[in-house]
C-alpha cells in the first residue's frame, strides 16, 4: 500500500493526465483560450472525477464485470449533469464559453480511465486521494496552457491587460491551430525537463516504493 | 443544394477535429497507418450517421416528448454505447470481413467524444430530422478525411530525425496544428 500523499502527487507531474498520459485532449484543446476556462474546465472535471471515482469504488462488487462499462458512464453523466445546471446556475459567463465542453466531460476519457485503473481496485479513501490528484493535475495542466494562450493570444492574463495598447496580440494563439501548437510545444518542454531531472526524480521515489 | 453546403460546413470547413477538437484521442491514437486510419474512420462515419439519426429521434420524442430535457447527457450515452455495442454484434454475424477491418475499433468508439458532440450540437441547433443525418456523414467525412491526412504525414514522419523531447506525441500535436493552419483557409466558404 503506497502511502496518501503519492497517491496525491503522482497525478501532478510523474502520471499527469495531460503531458504524460495525453488522455482527455480534447477539453484541454478546446477551451484553453484563457486561464479562467482552463480553471473552470478544470474544476468540473475534477468535481465529476472526484464524485464518480468514490461511488465507484463504494459500488465496484455490485456492479457485473460485463456491465460495468455502461454502467459507469450512467453514473459519469450524472455527475456531469450535476455540474452543468450549477454552472448554468451560478456561473452563467463561464457555462457560455465552455458551450458543449461541459457535456463532453462525460466521454473524458481521464474519467474512466481512473474508474477502470484505480477506483475499481482501491477502496473509497485512496480513490477519492487518487481522483483529486488527477483532478489537480488535470486543472494545472489546462491552467498552463490557457495561461501561455492568452498572453500570447490576447495579451492577458486572468482578463487584466498585460502589455498595454501597443501589444500586438499572436491571434493564431487563440483560434484552434494554436491550441495543437502550444500543447506540442509545452509537452516537448515537460519531456525535456523530466528527462533532464530523471536522475533527481528515480532518487526520490525509491523510499516510498520500498 | 442547403445539404451540400452543410456536409462542406462539417466537414471542411468547420472540421470536427481541427476546428472543435472532438475525436482528437483517436486522431492522436490510431494515425500511424493509413490503412488504419481509414478503417477507423469509416467505423466513425458510420457509427455518427446512425447515432444522429437515432438520437434526434429520441429527443424529440422522448426527451422533449415527455418534458425530460435534464436526462439529455445520460440517454445520450447510454444510446451511444449501446448502439456501439449493438453495431458491433450486427457486424461480427452478417460481415465477417468487415468486423476483422473495423472490430478492434468499435469498441474505441464509445468514448469517442465526436461521437457525443454530434448529438449534442444537433440538439443545440435544432436541426431538423434530414439535417441531423447529413450532420452525422459530414461530421464522419471530415473525421476521415483529418486522420487520413494525418496517417500520411506520420508515415513520412517514421524516418525523420525528430528531437528527442518532440517524439511520440508533442511532434504529432504540432504536425495536427499545421493541418489545422491549412485548414483555416477553407474559413468564410460557408458560413455557420
Amino acid at each position: 500500500m503506497k502511502s496518501m500523499s503519492y497517491e496525491f502527487t503522482k497525478g501532478l507531474v510523474k502520471n499527469n493526465p495531460v503531458f504524460v498520459q495525453v488522455l482527455g485532449m480534447c477539453p484541454t484543446l478546446a477551451v484553453t483560450t484563457s486561464v479562467v476556462n482552463g480553471l473552470g474546465m478544470g474544476m468540473a472535471t475534477s468535481f465529476v472525477l472526484v464524485s464518480a471515482a468514490l461511488i465507484a469504488s463504494i459500488m465496484k462488487s455490485l456492479v457485473p464485470g460485463e456491465v460495468r462499462i455502461p454502467v459507469y458512464a450512467v453514473i459519469i453523466a450524472t455527475f456531469v449533469t450535476i455540474a452543468d445546471l450549477v454552472l448554468r446556475a451560478f456561473f452563467p459567463p463561464l457555462s457560455v464559453s465552455l458551450g458543449p465542453y461541459v457535456p463532453l466531460i462525460v466521454v473524458n476519457c481521464i474519467i474512466m480511465g481512473r474508474i477502470e485503473a484505480f477506483a475499481t481496485r482501491n477502496g473509497p479513501l485512496p480513490s477519492v486521494v487518487d481522483a483529486l490528484g488527477m483532478g489537480a493535475g488535470f486543472t494545472l495542466s489546462l491552467m498552463v496552457l490557457g495561461a501561455v494562450r492568452e498572453i500570447f493570444g490576447n495579451g492577458s492574463i486572468f482578463g487584466f491587460d498585460l502589455f498595454g495598447p501597443s501589444f500586438n496580440p499572436v491571434l493564431v494563439m487563440i483560434m484552434p491551430a494554436g491550441a495543437f501548437l502550444t500543447l506540442g510545444v509545452l509537452m516537448a518542454i515537460f519531456n525535456a525537463v523530466k528527462e533532464s531531472s530523471k536522475t533527481v526524480l528515480i532518487s526520490a521515489e525509491k523510499p516510498v516504493e520500498a | 443544394m442547403q445539404f451540400i453546403v452543410l456536409i462542406i460546413s462539417a466537414a471542411v470547413v468547420n472540421n470536427f477535429v481541427l476546428t472543435y477538437f472532438v475525436g482528437v484521442c483517436p486522431f492522436i491514437g490510431v494515425s500511424k497507418k493509413i490503412d488504419s486510419a481509414l478503417s477507423m474512420g469509416i467505423a466513425v462515419t458510420f457509427v455518427m450517421t446512425i447515432t444522429a439519426t437515432v438520437t434526434w429521434l429520441i429527443n424529440r420524442y422522448i426527451l422533449i416528448g415527455l418534458g425530460l430535457p435534464f436526462l439529455e447527457y445520460v440517454s445520450y450515452i447510454v444510446v451511444i454505447a449501446s448502439l456501439v455495442q449493438f453495431v458491433e454484434m450486427f457486424i461480427k454475424k452478417t460481415s465477417p470481413a468487415l468486423y476483422r477491418t473495423l472490430g478492434i475499433f468499435l469498441p474505441l468508439i464509445t468514448t469517442n467524444c465526436a461521437i457525443l458532440f454530434v448529438a449534442l450540437l444537433l440538439t443545440m441547433r435544432e436541426y431538423g430530422f434530414l439535417e441531423s443525418i447529413v450532420f452525422g456523414i459530414g461530421g464522419g467525412l471530415g473525421f476521415t478525411l483529418a486522420i487520413v491526412i494525418m496517417a500520411g504525414i506520420r508515415e513520412q514522419l517514421e524516418v525523420a530525425d525528430i528531437p528527442k523531447p518532440f517524439q511520440g506525441a508533442a511532434i504529432t500535436l504540432i504536425v495536427a496544428g499545421i493541418i489545422a493552419l491549412s485548414f483555416m483557409a477553407f474559413a468564410g466558404m460557408v458560413s455557420a
